[in-house]
C-alpha cells in the first residue's frame, strides 16, 4: 500500500485514456465519413482535453504538448474558424495514433523515440491557418519587492459578494504574509432607506508591514481583482507603484497578427444563418444593455458626469448603425418569392381561359429573409384573387373596350425605411354593391349603414367576409383576405386597397425592413408593462372627463376634434388586476388599426419611448391574441408587445359605426 | 467536522486526483461526473466547496455555476472552476456566472489545498 | 458521504435505465427526465400573459430567450403555488420548446430501470393521468413521472383556443 494511491491514480488515468482514445477514434471515423457535426468535434475536443489534463498531473510533457496542439486545432474546427476537412481530420487521427503510443510507453515504462511527434506538432500548428492558436499566458514575474510593505486600498463591488468571496478571508490570507493593519472606510455607506441589502458599501485600507513581493500580494486578491476597485502601493513612499490589472486574453494580440488574407476573399462570403442570428441576438442584447445604461444615466443629476449623456447619445447612434449593418446581412432580394409568380400566372390563365401578362419590377429589392419567406403565401393569394376575380375574360374585356390581354403589375421598392410591394391589375375593380350587400347579409355592417367607397373596399378584409360563397377552383376555400391581412400584420406590415370600378384594383403592402427591432412606447397597466409599436400610434393624451361618453350597449368613446374614437381599456381587456379603469384618470394612446380605424387604448401611465428588440413568444409558448411578441426591458424583465391590429375585432368596428347615434340618443 | 468538497469532472482521473489530494488534506469529498448530476446530488447533500471542470457533457460547468448561484442554498457556497491555461474566455464566463475562484490545470496538489482553504470561511 | 454513494454508480447499471431529477410539491414527489433538464433556477418574478390558463405563471427572460413558467401544482388542479425566493424553477426542453416548471424544491437524482415503472392507475383524476407517464415505488414513497411532452403540448392548445382567429404566421 506504500505509494499505491498515486499508482492507482495512474492506473485510472491509463484506463480512462484508453476509453477516451476509443471514443476519439469513433468520432474521428464519423468525421472521416463526413457524418460528424459540431457535437462530434466537441466530444473529440473533450476527450483530447481530458488526456491532456491528466497527463499534466503526472508530468507527461510530451503527451501534454501533443494533446495541446491537437486540442488547439480542434477548438478552431469546432468554432468553424478553420474547415473540418479530410486533411485536418487525418492530422488529428495521426495525433491520436501517436498519443496512443506515448501512453502505452508510459504505462509499460517503455520509451518512444524522442521527436516522433515533432513533425506532426508542426503540421498541426500549420493547419491553424494563421489563426494564432491560443497561447499560454506569460509566466508571472514576481514583480517589485519592498522591505517596508504594501498599502492596499480595496473597495469591493457587489459582484464580489455574489461570487461568494469574503473580505475577511482576504485579510486572513494577507496576514500569512505578515502583520496587517485594517482601516475601514464607511464613507460610501448610504442612508438606511437608500441601502440595498445586497450592495457593497464598505471599503478598506490594508497596510501590510512585511517584506513581500508584489506578486505575493496580488495572489491574495487573484480571484477578486475584477470585482473590486483596488490599488496596491508600497509603504514608505517608494515610487514603485503598481495597479493590478485584469489579465488580457493572449489570443487578442495573436489574432491581430494574423496574416492578411483579404486579397484571396471573393466578392461575397457564405455565412451560416445561425451565425448571423447569433450576431443579431448579440446586437439585440447590446440594445437592451444600452437602454439600461440610459435608464441609469437618467437618474443622475447632469452635473455629476456632464459627458455621460452625450456619450450615451453617441453610443445609441453607433449602436443603431451597427444594428442596421448587421440586419443588412440578413436581407435577401424579393426575387426568390417574385420569381414563383410568372409560372402561377401562366398556369392559372390557361385554367381560367384568360390572357394575362405579368410585369414584375424591383425584384432586386432586399428585405429580411424571414419576411421574404413569409411573403409567399399572402402574395400568392392576392395574385390568385386578381386573376380569378379581378381580370375579366378576353370577351368581357373587349366588350367594355379594353385590350383582350389583362395586365398584372407586381413591384417592390424601398421607401423611407420600409418596403412597399404593389400588386395592381387592370380588371373590373371591386363590385361595391355586391360587397356591401354581402357584408349586410353576414351582419358585418348595420342593414341601414351608408358607407364611403374606401370604407366598403375595407370590408373585404373583415374576418367572415369571404366565405364559401366566394369559393372557386382557383381562389380556393376558406382562406380569406382577413388571413392575408393577418399574415402581413404578423410581419409588422400593413395592407391597403385602392380600387376604381371598371379600371382595376391595387393592393399596397408596406413592410418593415427588419423584424427584429422596432421603436416602442413603453406603458404601464396595473402591475404589468406593455410596449406599443410607435408606428401605429397617432397620439397619446390625458383625456378630459367631459370628452368621454358612455355607449348604450356598454363601452365608451372619446370625443376628439369632432370624431368619436372607441376606447379599449387594456387592463380589462387582458383581465389584469389593479389597472386604472376610469379613462379620465389614465392615459389614452390613440392607435391606427388597419381594420377598425382609430382606437383609444387606455393605459395607466406612459413610461417612455425606446428602441426594443422583438423576441418570439411563439417558439416556447404560442400565439396570444392582442400580443405580437415580447421584448426585454432595461431592467431585465419581459414586456409584451401589443398587436394593435389584433386588439380591434368586429366588435369595436360596430361600436365606432354606431357611436354618433348612441350619443345623439342621450 | 470535516469540510465537505464536491469535485465535478467528466474525467475520472481528474476527479480521483482532486478527491485523493483533498482527502489526504482531511476533507470529505464527493464526486459527480457532469453538471446535471452534480446539481441533483448537491440538492440532496450540500457541501462547503464545489470544484468544477468547465468542459463537460450534459451540463457544462458555467451552467452548473449559474444554476447553483440562483438557488438560495448555494448563494454563499464557494465554487472553484478548473480551467486550462488558455481558457481565458471560458474563465471570464464562469466568473460572471458566479465562480468564486479558479485553478489552472494541471495544478500542483499543494496549490489545490491552498486555494480550497483560501475560499473556505 | 452516504448520500453520495448512489450518485456514482448509475453508469454501471443497464443502459436502459433512466435518470430522473426528483422534485417536491408538498409531500408529493415527481420525477423529471434528467436529459430534458437544462438548468435549475431560483424563483424570480414573471411577466403575466393575458388570458393564460391559471397554471401559466407568465414568462421570464432566460438570457435573452422568452420562457414560459408553468406552476406544476396548479397544473394538477391544486391551488396555485405561492412562490418565495426558496422556490425552484426547473428549466426543461421538450418537444422543441423550452419552459420552466415551478416546484417547491428539487430533492434528489434517481436511477430507474424500466421494470420499476408502474402504470398510472385509471382511477387517478383524468388530469393527472394525462400528465403522468408512470409511477416508481421507492422505499421512501412514490415518485410520479411527469410526461413533459404532455405538459408542453398543453400551453399551445390553450393558446390556440384563446387566439381564436389568429392564424399561424409560419
Amino acid at each position: 500500500m506504500s505509494a499505491s494511491p498515486l499508482d492507482q491514480l495512474r492506473a485510472t488515468y491509463f484506463e480512462e485514456c484508453a476509453e477516451l482514445l476509443d471514443s476519439a477514434y469513433a468520432q474521428l471515423n464519423a468525421l472521416h465519413e463526413g457524418e460528424g457535426d459540431g457535437e462530434t468535434i466537441h466530444a473529440l475536443f473533450r476527450a483530447i482535453h481530458s488526456i491532456k489534463g491528466g497527463g499534466g498531473v503526472f508530468g507527461f510533457a510530451r503527451i501534454v504538448a501533443l494533446a495541446h496542439a491537437m486540442e488547439t486545432l480542434l477548438d478552431l474546427m469546432r468554432d468553424g474558424a478553420v474547415p473540418s476537412d479530410p486533411a485536418r481530420v487525418m492530422l488529428v487521427l495521426r495525433g491520436a495514433d501517436i498519443l496512443a503510443d506515448l501512453l502505452g510507453a508510459e504505462r509499460s515504462n517503455g520509451t518512444v523515440p524522442g521527436g516522433v511527434e515533432d513533425g506532426l506538432v508542426a503540421d498541426l500548428a500549420e493547419a491553424l491557418d494563421g489563426h494564432g492558436g491560443p497561447q499560454a499566458e506569460a509566466a508571472p514575474t514576481d514583480g517589485p519587492r519592498t522591505e517596508a510593505g504594501w498599502r492596499i486600498r480595496f473597495a469591493p463591488q457587489p459582484a464580489l459578494y455574489r461570487n461568494a468571496n469574503d473580505p475577511l478571508l482576504l485579510v486572513r490570507d494577507l496576514r500569512r504574509l505578515g502583520p496587517v493593519e485594517v482601516v475601514a472606510d464607511l464613507s460610501r455607506l448610504p442612508a438606511l432607506d437608500a441601502m440595498d441589502p445586497e450592495g457593497a458599501y464598505c471599503a478598506w485600507t490594508f497596510e501590510l508591514t512585511a517584506a513581500a513581493t508584489l506578486a505575493q500580494v496580488e495572489e491574495v486578491f487573484e480571484f477578486v481583482v475584477d470585482d473590486c476597485d483596488m490599488s496596491i502601493e508600497p509603504l514608505g513612499g517608494a515610487e514603485v507603484a503598481a495597479i493590478v490589472e485584469a489579465d488580457v486574453p493572449a489570443e487578442a494580440t495573436a489574432q491581430a497578427q494574423a496574416p492578411a488574407r483579404a486579397e484571396m476573399a471573393a466578392q461575397s462570403v457564405r455565412v451560416d444563418v445561425a451565425k448571423v442570428d447569433r450576431l443579431v441576438n448579440l446586437v439585440g442584447e447590446l440594445v437592451i444593455n444600452q437602454s439600461m445604461l440610459v435608464q441609469m444615466g437618467s437618474t443622475l443629476p447632469p452635473e455629476v458626469c456632464p459627458g455621460l449623456i452625450a456619450g450615451l447619445e453617441t453610443l445609441s447612434q453607433h449602436l443603431r448603425e451597427l444594428q442596421e449593418g448587421v440586419m443588412a446581412i440578413r436581407t435577401q432580394p424579393v426575387k426568390s418569392v417574385f420569381g414563383r409568380m410568372p409560372r402561377l400566372v401562366r398556369e392559372l390563365s390557361a385554367q381560367l381561359g384568360k390572357d394575362i401578362r405579368l410585369i414584375v419590377t424591383g425584384e432586386g429589392t432586399e428585405i429580411d429573409k424571414t419576411v421574404v419567406e413569409q411573403l409567399a403565401d399572402p402574395l400568392t393569394h392576392l395574385l390568385r384573387n386578381a386573376l380569378d376575380h379581378g381580370i375579366e375574360t378576353p370577351e368581357q374585356r373587349v366588350a367594355v373596350g379594353k385590350p383582350p390581354q389583362g395586365t398584372v403589375l407586381l413591384s417592390a421598392e424601398q421607401r423611407s425605411g420600409r418596403i412597399v410591394i404593389v400588386l395592381a391589375d387592370d380588371g373590373r375593380g371591386i363590385d361595391r354593391a355586391r360587397v356591401l350587400a354581402r357584408a349586410k347579409e353576414r351582419g358585418l355592417v348595420a342593414p341601414d349603414a351608408s358607407m364611403t367607397d374606401s370604407e366598403i373596399d375595407e370590408l373585404i378584409f373583415l374576418p367572415g367576409f369571404s366565405t364559401a360563397a366566394a369559393v372557386s377552383s382557383v381562389s380556393g376555400r376558406g382562406v380569406g383576405m382577413d388571413v392575408v391581412r393577418r399574415n402581413i400584420q404578423g410581419l409588422g406590415g400593413r395592407i391597403a386597397i385602392e380600387s376604381v370600378t371598371g379600371q382595376g384594383s391595387r393592393f399596397i403592402l408596406s413592410l418593415p425592413l427588419t423584424l427584429a427591432v422596432m421603436d416602442g412606447l413603453v406603458v404601464s397597466v396595473g402591475e404589468e408593462t406593455y410596449v406599443v409599436p410607435i408606428t401605429s400610434i397617432v397620439e397619446s393624451l390625458r383625456p378630459r372627463r367631459a370628452d368621454i361618453h358612455p355607449l348604450v350597449g356598454g363601452g365608451e368613446v372619446l370625443a376628439i376634434r369632432g370624431a368619436y374614437i372607441p376606447l379599449l381599456k387594456l387592463g380589462r381587456h387582458f383581465g389584469m388586476h389593479g389597472a386604472i379603469d376610469d379613462p379620465a384618470r389614465g392615459i389614452v394612446v390613440i392607435v391606427e388599426t388597419d381594420s377598425a380605424g382609430q382606437l383609444g387604448v387606455v393605459v395607466d401611465e406612459l413610461v417612455g419611448q425606446q428602441q426594443i428588440v422583438v423576441k418570439s413568444l411563439e417558439s416556447n409558448y404560442g400565439r396570444i391574441g392582442g400580443v405580437s411578441g415580447a421584448t426585454i426591458l432595461g431592467n431585465g424583465r419581459v414586456a409584451l408587445i401589443l398587436d394593435v391590429a389584433g386588439l380591434s375585432g368586429p366588435g369595436e368596428r360596430l361600436q365606432r359605426r354606431t357611436a354618433p347615434q348612441a350619443i345623439a340618443l342621450q | 467536522m470535516a469540510k465537505r468538497v464536491m469535485t465535478v469532472d467528466d474525467s475520472k482521473t481528474m476527479r480521483d486526483l482532486v478527491a485523493f489530494t483533498l482527502r489526504e488534506a482531511g476533507f470529505e469529498v464527493s464526486e459527480a461526473e457532469d453538471g446535471k448530476k452534480a446539481l441533483a446530488a448537491l440538492q440532496a447533500a450540500p457541501v462547503d466547496v464545489v470544484i468544477t471542470d468547465l468542459n463537460m457533457p450534459n451540463m457544462d460547468g458555467v451552467t452548473l455555476i449559474r444554476s447553483l448561484r440562483t438557488l438560495p442554498a448555494f448563494r454563499s457556497t464557494p465554487i472553484l472552476m478548473l480551467t486550462t491555461e488558455f481558457d481565458a474566455a471560458k474563465k471570464a464566463e464562469g466568473k460572471s456566472a458566479g465562480a468564486t475562484g479558479w485553478l489552472v490545470k494541471p495544478f500542483d496538489p499543494k496549490k489545490l489545498v491552498d486555494v480550497v482553504n483560501r475560499v473556505l470561511g | 458521504m452516504q448520500a453520495i454513494a448512489h450518485h456514482q454508480e448509475p453508469t454501471t447499471t443497464a443502459g436502459t435505465s433512466r435518470q430522473l431529477i426528483t422534485c417536491t410539491l408538498g409531500s408529493a414527489e415527481y420525477g423529471i427526465e434528467i436529459m430534458a433538464v437544462q438548468e435549475i433556477k431560483g424563483w424570480a418574478a414573471t411577466t403575466s400573459i393575458p388570458h393564460a390558463p391559471s397554471w401559466i405563471r407568465g414568462v421570464i427572460n432566460l438570457r435573452g430567450v422568452i420562457v414560459p413558467i408553468l406552476d406544476l401544482r396548479a397544473r394538477f388542479g391544486q391551488p396555485a403555488t405561492e412562490p418565495t425566493a426558496m422556490h425552484v424553477v426547473v428549466i426543461v426542453q421538450a418537444a422543441g420548446r423550452t419552459f420552466g416548471i415551478l416546484v417547491d424544491a428539487v430533492s434528489d437524482i434517481i436511477s430507474v430501470a424500466p421494470e420499476d415503472v408502474r402504470p398510472v392507475p385509471e382511477m387517478s383524476t383524468s388530469m393527472e393521468e394525462k400528465l403522468l407517464s408512470g409511477l416508481v415505488p421507492l422505499d421512501r414513497g412514490m415518485v410520479a413521472l411527469v410526461s413533459l411532452d404532455a405538459l408542453v403540448a398543453m400551453p399551445e392548445e390553450a393558446a390556440q383556443a384563446l387566439a381564436v382567429s389568429a392564424p399561424s404566421v409560419h
